[in-house]
């Protein structure tokens, strides 16, 4: 490893050199430079360009956008689905820190920073698609409550920086910083349980930005109930996305985790995916009726693709004992979730309002630029995610074992002012 | 965890208390709510396409008249109004040929075509003009959606404005109008929405708007809206075929000119449509066929958000009380503390 006291000075030197060091990680087996890698690292440096074309020729330039789809890709995938991918965070922070429900603690860490990266992806997407980037702050002070869309945003920077202090005691145990790592743990519940009041809110406000279009998204995703279906299909998400990362991990780390964790996991996704199939499918019946999905429309074939596909085809699957036995099945029923919820939201943002848009004028279909931008954000969050858990004790062996009991009772509490 | 049960209770009542602190802002600004009542003094548009003959003044003085200090189409900089060429080959932006609204376009008149194109204002084998621009909501659901208040509806006259510094366009604007009015730059680096604002500069200096100051036949005429109702549900309750002397340019006009009432059908558009607009509109074709679809709500649209956005405060009080009762009864076993 290289001296950083030779190049920063001898503080700033001593803190690199704690950050850098890698012994931590030792266990897992982690090689920075494999060809995956490159290829990521390439993938992100092509999306820096684009970022720079768009902030200078804006958004007219960069994408495929027009009048009547003021929103695409970017809107679908990144922002909707990156903050679907994401929800596995405060589901394990509240059943670990609330509900003590201890065995999850293993994964807690990597979730947190699982989230944090994805929403870090949505923020950053989304802070390109509006047409005046340097000024997206501006709901921050202008209020307007009526607006899903401030919400959205307050909620956003509020839930980013409350995964940051979740996830802040990895790095302040590694620089070995006490009196930070006493003061963080103090607020760690107050924080999880903000951090679940956000979620369940940003979560459900995403599909709550949908419930002012009834003229223009199709009835087949459109209903009142469109933020708590949202909120229904993250949670599936959430389970999938952690028991998917989770078995991910184990493979290409060298580390595992108890097999009961991962079944517990798969058991959230069947009753969630249950309540949600039964939820859609009371939605449609009460609503447009089932011979709207079966017309002879893409809307239609879209909605059969999600439901088969992403929730009926996995929640089968999880519920037969065997497939929970194996850890390989399980990773496949995730991936069909995570499919399915990615799906979801391309089909209320994109497909569902076609066909209002295409007899509006508009056509579209996301431009180079925007791909590029989308997979270097993907990228990024891969990539960070890898040097996170290179460099960090992502996957402690024994619990809080930087944090000796008695520490954090002995620092007094702050008076509230 | 190694914090005492009490001093965590403490930390938890804390910054509970100043969460819900937080969300109490929102019980005042709930008043903030859009209204659904129009405002006493509103203005608007009444359009009769039974009147229009299509020579589209309205269009061109609408983008004169804004295209100055003060007009929904100014910025500085621009030399002349901001043309379209429309697509067409010779037109080498001297002549403006817009082919929808647009962000250079606020208002623009539109041919329906069917069949032999023969008679005037019917569906079948007929022909009709129409007008598309801002109507105008009672309770406009693009300031609703905005999540940084630069659209804004004026609480005399009711005209919906845009305030492009606050604007971070996020075009949310766009998708929530259920009448697809409010159109982007899509060509600047620093791109404005751009809508008809319904000349609220002119309005401020007393003047009408502007197009239906240009408006020869009194198809486009301006007034208050309760006139234009009025005005409307008289034209609407003559027989086709009698004398009606329309008023031009404004409501109740000494200007006017004699003509036969034309079939209208359909009713008044802009009665309820979107729980009602400031511009009205009379067809002798149905509105569908003109482009006006059909799946309009009936309703308010902020309404829908705003139900789900009230329950905001009460998700907060509810997690960290059920969280607070949780976490003590989950944690009782432990021996921390
Ligand atoms: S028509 Fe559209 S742009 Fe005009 S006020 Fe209504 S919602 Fe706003
Ligand atoms: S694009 Fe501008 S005006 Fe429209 S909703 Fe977004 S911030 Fe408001
Ligand atoms: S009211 Fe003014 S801005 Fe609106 S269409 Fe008429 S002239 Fe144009």
């Amino acid at each position: 490893m290289i001296d950083m006291t030779r190049f920063a000075g001898q503080k700033c030197g001593t803190l690199l050199n704690k950050l850098l060091d890698d012994s931590i990680s030792e266990h897992l087996g982690i090689k920075l430079v494999t060809p995956l890698t490159v290829v990521l690292v390439f993938l992100l440096l092509l999306s820096v360009p684009v970022a720079g074309y768009r902030l200078l020729f804006g958004i007219g330039a960069a994408s495929n956008l027009n009048d009547s789809w003021p929103w695409g890709l970017w809107i679908g995938f990144d922002v909707l689905g990156g903050v679907a991918m994401a929800a596995g965070a405060f589901m394990i922070a509240g059943a670990v820190y609330i509900l003590n429900l201890k065995k999850y603690k293993c994964i807690a860490r990597a979730a947190i920073l699982n989230a944090f990266f994805g929403y870090l992806l949505a923020a950053i997407s989304i802070t390109l698609d509006v047409g005046r980037s340097f000024v997206i702050w501006h709901p921050l002070v202008m209020w307007q409550v009526n607006s899903v869309m401030f919400i959205v945003a307050l909620h956003l920077v509020l839930y980013l920086s409350t995964l940051a202090t979740e996830s802040s005691p990895m790095v302040l145990e590694k620089i070995g910083w006490e009196r930070g790592l006493n003061a963080v743990h103090r607020i760690m519940v107050g924080a999880v349980m903000f951090g679940v009041a956000l979620s369940l809110l940003h979560q459900s406000s995403l599909g709550a930005n949908y419930l002012i279009v009834p003229g223009k998204l199709s009835p087949l995703w459109y209903n009142k109930q469109l933020p708590y279906m949202f909120l229904v299909s993250a949670l599936m998400m959430g389970f999938s996305m952690v028991s998917f990362e989770t078995i991910l991990t184990s493979k290409v780390f060298k580390h595992d985790v108890p097999h009961d964790v991962l079944v517990g996991l798969s058991k959230g996704i069947l009753y969630t995916g249950t309540f949600y199939f039964f939820f859609k499918m009371y939605e449609l019946l009460t609503g447009p009726g089932l011979a709207l999905v079966f017309d002879d429309n893409l809307e239609g074939m879209m909605w059969l693709i999600e439901m088969a596909v992403g929730v009926v085809l996995p929640v089968f699957l999880l519920a037969l004992p065997s497939v929970r036995r194996d850890k390989e099945k399980m990773f496949a029923a995730d991936i069909l979730v995570v499919f399915g919820v990615l799906f979801n939201r391309l089909n209320v943002s994109i497909f569902g309002v076609a066909r209002y848009a295409t007899r509006a004028g508009g056509d579209y279909f996301p431009s180079i630029m925007e791909f590029t931008l989308t997979i270097g954000m993907i990228a990024f969050a891969v990539l960070g995610f890898k040097l996170c858990a290179k460099y960090l004790p992502l996957f402690p062996d024994h619990q809080e074992s930087a944090h000796p009991p008695g520490t954090a009772s002995a620092a007094a509490p702050r008076a509230p002012e | 965890m190694t914090v005492s049960r009490r001093k965590f209770l403490k930390i938890v009542a804390s910054s509970g208390g100043a969460l819900v602190a937080s969300g109490v802002p929102l019980a005042p600004q709930a008043q903030a709510r859009v209204s659904t009542v129009l405002p006493p003094q509103a203005t608007g548009l009444l359009y009769d396409a039974t009147l229009c003959v299509g020579c589209k003044a309205c269009m061109v003085n609408c983008k004169t008249q804004n295209s100055v200090p003060g007009g929904a189409l100014y910025k500085s900089g621009w030399p002349m109004p901001p043309y379209e060429n429309g697509d067409i080959k010779l037109n080498n932006g001297i002549w403006d040929a817009p082919r929808e609204l647009s962000g250079k376009t606020l208002n623009i008149i539109k041919v329906y075509k069917n069949g032999s194109a023969e008679v005037k204002d019917r569906a079948i084998n007929g022909y009709a003009f129409f007008k598309q621009q801002c109507l105008h909501c009672v309770s406009p659901a693009c300031v609703s959606v905005c999540p940084a208040g630069a659209f804004r509806k004026d609480p005399v006259n009711g005209a919906v404005y845009y305030l492009a510094d606050r604007c971070i366009g996020c075009r949310y604007c766009q998708l929530a109008c259920p009448f697809g009015v409010p159109r982007y730059e899509w060509d600047s680096a620093w791109p404005e929405v751009r809508k008809c604002q319904l000349c609220r500069h002119r309005q401020a200096e007393g003047k009408i708007a502007a197009c239906a100051e240009a408006c020869p036949t009194g198809a486009t005429i301006f007034g208050k809206v309760l006139d234009l109702r009025e005005e409307a549900k008289r034209r609407q309750a003559l027989r086709p075929g009698d004398e009606y002397p329309f008023p031009i340019q404004k409501v109740g006009a000494r200007e006017t000119t004699l003509r036969p009432i034309a079939h209208y059908t359909d009713g008044i558009y802009g009665l309820v449509e979107a729980g009602g607009t400031q511009n009205l509109m009379l067809s002798g074709v149905p509105f569908e066929l003109l482009g006006f679809g059909r799946n309009i709500a009936k309703y308010d649209l902020p309404r829908l958000t705003w139900a789900y956005i009230a329950k905001i405060p009460w998700v907060f009080l509810g997690v960290f009380v059920g969280g607070t009762a949780i976490y003590k009864m989950t944690h009782r076993n432990d021996k921390e503390g």
